[in-house]
């Protein structure tokens, strides 16, 4: 079936007059003088995240400073990349604590189930997601440095988890 | 109960069942499902937690599936919509008082409750007021408490009850204020106590050696047997990341049902101790110096093969597997040495020509017996899952008799002779003498002196009565054996069985059958083959002078009967090789080789029980440091020997040859009668010791088990009161004991099952080893 005439004249017309070349100038010109600007200059400007971002794990403690992991090993065997590593034992105080607790950031795939699975809140995907290694081994993070990262960003942690509070 | 089966229907299946039998238990057999707590198969039916209740037709409400008997043509639905509330209500009340502890539970992962309320429970709980609390008991340093999970299911207290033979644990107050506890505080005891963790459906009992190391879905299990008694007892050695984390037992209808002792559940804390070999280490001009296998089995082999045969004596302790001890025997015969031994503890080797076999008789049928006869045997101590059947025949009516000598705490009837060690022999004779004639038979020649010494008691031929029985059975225990006059109780206990028809068995200690098998003996060779120029036994092979070189295999001096010797002998040998796991400061001191050999969970090996079933099992973790297999280690000790046959790849192909050398030796404990020791009478200045081995020091691995040996007591003297008062001894008072040229000091302590003259010093602990024969004269004063 061939094109009808009066369509082939409209084609011809548009490719003529430059018109989807306009249209498109129109988008960058808005652009442009827009004050709403979109790219962000990272790193000084961030975009904002959601308060269930899965970035970097911490190890929380209460505010007493007592840690919260009471090594129950849940996020290990709920963990599907096999990333955590768990060694326990009682202390002297009879408390059943973590003496070893590795995650292995090149296994790990962020999908949080570790964080859903403690039962007392205290290993978190945290926010922070700018972070590095610099020689093999390192990939590998223990007890101090989660708990480390844990005391370093408890208030935002603490944030992040009421805001998604109401949801649970 | 009839025999007959009738038919009946569970969810619209027809089921065949004896009349009488519990639902349950058909449900069972049949693999449906009901949910339960309290009902456990061995136990006895308490139908107190209420979970298994079950819709029957007619009945107005659903009845316990434990305690309802089965009746011709009834009908039962275990999951219709009546059943299935009953049994998410009953949920939700056991769940109401139950602490959400799980993370920190030990149990969790395997527990009970925890499947069950997946199953039948409720996401939420309507229950909102405060929680009971109850405070945690500290029943000693085996089993950890945690009260308040506890549900009252009370299998704990009818395992005490029924199974150990001891109600430690019990159930006091009401309703929700029920506790289960020891009513006064103390450590619960039973030699088969670790089994009530296993019965506990929840966390309120765990194992404590193994508090907090692991969860149920990281370990491996792997099949293996126990080898610390000769009941070869089935286990599952559980593991976490190549390390031995717990043992459980493993369901053996004919040898340990589904219980174990706490010597075979806890002596694998002793893999882990300190005093573990992990290289080959070799004494050089007084100092010790780690070396390379190569290098130490170049040292051993050059040893062995310059001193002259009969100037080295080895010894094999009771605990090592079949194939080391075939091995073993066969590399120091291919060298011609002949001072070859494992039976460490024995004093008395005067009817030697005769060698002990095991019981006679199957497990199963140690239940059946009507009469039993226990001379010098604690099975309570020594083999625990046997005096388990022995308490089965007790309470099914068999009379139990022990001639011992100091009264034993048995765990069910006994009617005991309690006889000074030296006045064992003239208390057999007396009952053999009613024996002869009740059956008018004429004394052997051999025992007619002994026999004609002694007077014929009432009891003695009432007792004599029972054996008439026609399962009666006397057992000769490892206080018998270690006796020193051991040939006159075992001629005595010979013509005892023959005079009234019982069976005679022994009760051997650990794997020794297997050693006696494999002619770890000095006059006996492969299947009890006569050795035409017999070597020395133990005491004898210590005491020659011509000893220079001794070759100790998993012995090491608490295995022995005399230490005090045995240290001697060593410290004057110039060469002393050990193949051990284990080596304290004591064998670091007389030794001058050390090889670092396997425990039970690193080599695959065979143990040989008391009823003379073949058990072998496979090395569960891989050996730690440059610990070998110990089967290994012989083998290629073999080749570096260039001695003939030493090419076995693995250990199934020694038991292959083995079965064929070994399957015509007949098992039999009755051998030909032999003279009566003469016995020196007691010297009025010295009294007898009773030194039996304790609970927890029978092998090198228990003795390092640091839960088990928290369970013994400190050492003390044990003696009779008016011993006491002759000795101006006040219970506590320390009492100088002097067995040959030293002595040790120890508290006292009154004890009437201890006879007059007698003092209880038990043998195979630290103190002991300053000591001399374990039945042997002692010196005692006031310290």
């Amino acid at each position: 079936m061939g094109v009808p005439l009066k369509d082939s004249l409209k084609h011809y017309w548009k490719t003529f007059s430059l018109n989807e070349l306009l249209k498109g100038m129109r988008v960058t010109g808005k652009y442009l003088f827009d004050r709403n600007k979109i790219t962000i200059q990272y790193p000084e400007e961030k975009t904002p995240l959601s308060p269930r971002f899965r970035g970097h794990h911490a190890l929380r403690r209460y505010p007493n400073g007592e840690e919260r992991c009471i090594a129950c090993k849940l996020c290990e065997a709920v963990c599907p990349a096999l990333a955590i590593k768990i060694e326990l034992e009682e202390r002297p105080d009879g408390t059943r604590r973590t003496t070893r607790y590795d995650i292995d950031m090149f296994k790990c795939i962020y999908c949080g189930f570790c964080e859903e699975a403690c039962p007392v809140d205290a290993i978190v995907e945290t926010s922070l997601f700018e972070y590095h290694f610099e020689n093999r081994g390192e990939n590998i993070i223990n007890k101090q440095k989660l708990l480390a990262i844990g005391d370093k960003y408890e208030a935002e942690i603490a944030r992040m988890k009421a805001a998604d509070a109401p949801y649970r | 109960m009839s025999d007959e089966l009738v038919s009946f229907e569970v969810n619209g299946q027809t089921l065949q069942a004896r009349p009488g039998s519990m639902l349950i238990a058909a449900t069972d057999a049949a693999g449906i499902t009901v949910p339960r707590f309290c009902y456990h198969k061995k136990l006895s039916v308490a139908a107190n937690c209420r979970m298994c209740l079950v819709e029957v037709e007619k009945a107005p409400k659903p009845m316990p599936a434990c305690a309802t008997p089965i009746m011709a043509g009834m009908k039962v639905w275990t999951n219709s919509p009546k059943a299935r509330a009953a049994q998410k209500d009953v949920m939700e009340f056991l769940l109401i008082n139950h602490p959400l502890d799980c993370p920190i539970c030990d149990q969790g992962g395997e527990c009970e409750l925890q499947d069950l309320s997946v199953g039948f429970g409720n996401s939420t709980s309507e229950y909102v007021e405060i929680k009971r609390v109850v405070r945690d008991k500290d029943i000693g340093p085996l089993i950890e408490t945690a009260m308040t999970r506890c549900i009252h299911c009370t299998r704990c207290v009818r395992f005490g009850e029924e199974i150990a033979g001891m109600r430690e644990l019990g159930a006091t107050g009401r309703s929700q204020y029920t506790e289960i506890g020891t009513y006064v505080a103390k450590t619960v005891t039973s030699e088969l106590s670790g089994n009530i963790i296993d019965v506990c459906p929840v966390g309120a009992l765990t194992a404590k050696p193994s508090r907090y190391t692991a969860r149920p879905w990281e370990l491996r299990s792997y099949d293996s047997i126990a080898p610390h008694d000769c009941v070869g007892s089935n286990i599952h050695v559980h593991t976490a990341r190549g390390k031995v984390v717990r043992v459980v037992p493993r369901e053996n209808e004919a040898i340990n049902e589904c219980w174990i002792s706490d010597r075979d559940r806890f002596s694998y804390e002793g893999l882990h101790s300190q005093e573990r070999l992990l290289k080959p280490q070799i004494k050089r001009d007084g100092h010790w110096k780690k070396v390379s296998w190569q290098e130490a089995l170049d040292a051993v082999s050059s040893i062995l093969r310059k001193q002259l045969a009969f100037n080295v004596a080895a010894f094999a302790g009771p605990s090592s597997t079949l194939e080391e001890f075939f091995l073993f025997q066969k590399l120091l015969r291919a060298l011609n040495i002949k001072n070859i031994d494992h039976r460490l503890r024995q004093v008395d080797f005067s009817d030697q020509a005769f060698v002990p076999s095991g019981l006679g008789v199957s497990f199963t049928e140690l239940e059946q017996q009507q009469a039993i006869f226990l001379i010098g045997a604690n099975p309570r101590h020594d083999q625990p899952m046997l005096n388990y059947r022995l308490r089965k025949a007790s309470l099914a009516g068999a009379k139990v008799l022990a001639l011992t000598p100091r009264k034993l705490a048995f765990n069910y009837t006994a009617e005991q002779i309690v006889a000074a060690p030296l006045a064992m022999v003239t208390e057999l004779a007396v009952l053999v003498k009613a024996a002869l004639e009740a059956a008018s038979q004429a004394a052997p020649t051999v025992l007619a002196d002994l026999l004609a010494s002694v007077e014929i008691s009432d009891t003695a031929k009432s007792q004599v009565e029972n054996f008439k029985a026609p399962n009666s059975l006397i057992l000769l225990g490892q206080m018998a054996v270690q006796h020193p006059a051991f040939s006159s109780l075992r001629s005595l206990a010979t013509v005892l069985a023959q005079a009234t028809g019982a069976k005679l068995g022994y009760l051997p200690e650990a794997n020794s059958l297997a050693a006696n098998l494999v002619g770890v003996l000095p006059h006996r060779g492969l299947a009890g083959e006569a050795i035409a120029a017999p070597g020395l036994p133990v005491s004898a092979a210590l005491d020659d002078k011509n000893l220079t070189t001794v070759v100790l295999m998993n012995a090491e001096l608490d295995d022995f009967a005399n230490p005090q010797q045995v240290l001697k002998a060593l410290r004057a040998a110039k060469n002393v090789i050990v193949f051990a796991p284990f080596a304290d400061t004591q064998a670091r001191d007389y030794a001058t080789v050390l090889l670092p050999t396997s425990t039970f969970v690193e080599t695959s090996g065979t143990l040989i029980n008391a009823e003379g079933l073949w058990q072998s099992f496979k090395g569960v973790v891989n050996p730690p440091g440059e610990v070998r297999p110990l089967w290994k280690v012989l083998r290629v000790l073999g080749n570096a020997l260039n001695l003939p046959d030493f090419d076995y790849v693995e250990t199934s192909e020694i038991v292959a040859e083995l079965k064929l050398e070994l399957q015509a030796v007949p098992l039999t404990a009755m051998g030909q009668l032999s003279a009566p020791l003469v016995v020196a009478k007691q010297d009025a200045n010295t009294m007898q010791r009773i030194g039996d081995v304790p609970l927890y020091r029978t092998d090198a691995l228990v003795r390092r088990a640091k839960s088990l040996q928290a369970m013994l007591a400190s050492p003390v003297v044990r003696m009779h009161l008016a011993d006491m008062e002759r000795l101006g001894i006040v219970a506590g008072d320390l009492v100088r004991l002097g067995q040959g040229d030293s002595y040790v000091q120890l508290p006292a302590e009154a004890d009437e099952a201890v006879p007059k003259g007698c003092v209880w010093v038990q043998s195979a602990t630290e103190v002991a080893r300053a000591l001399g024969a374990a039945f042997g004269s002692i010196m005692v004063d006031k310290g």
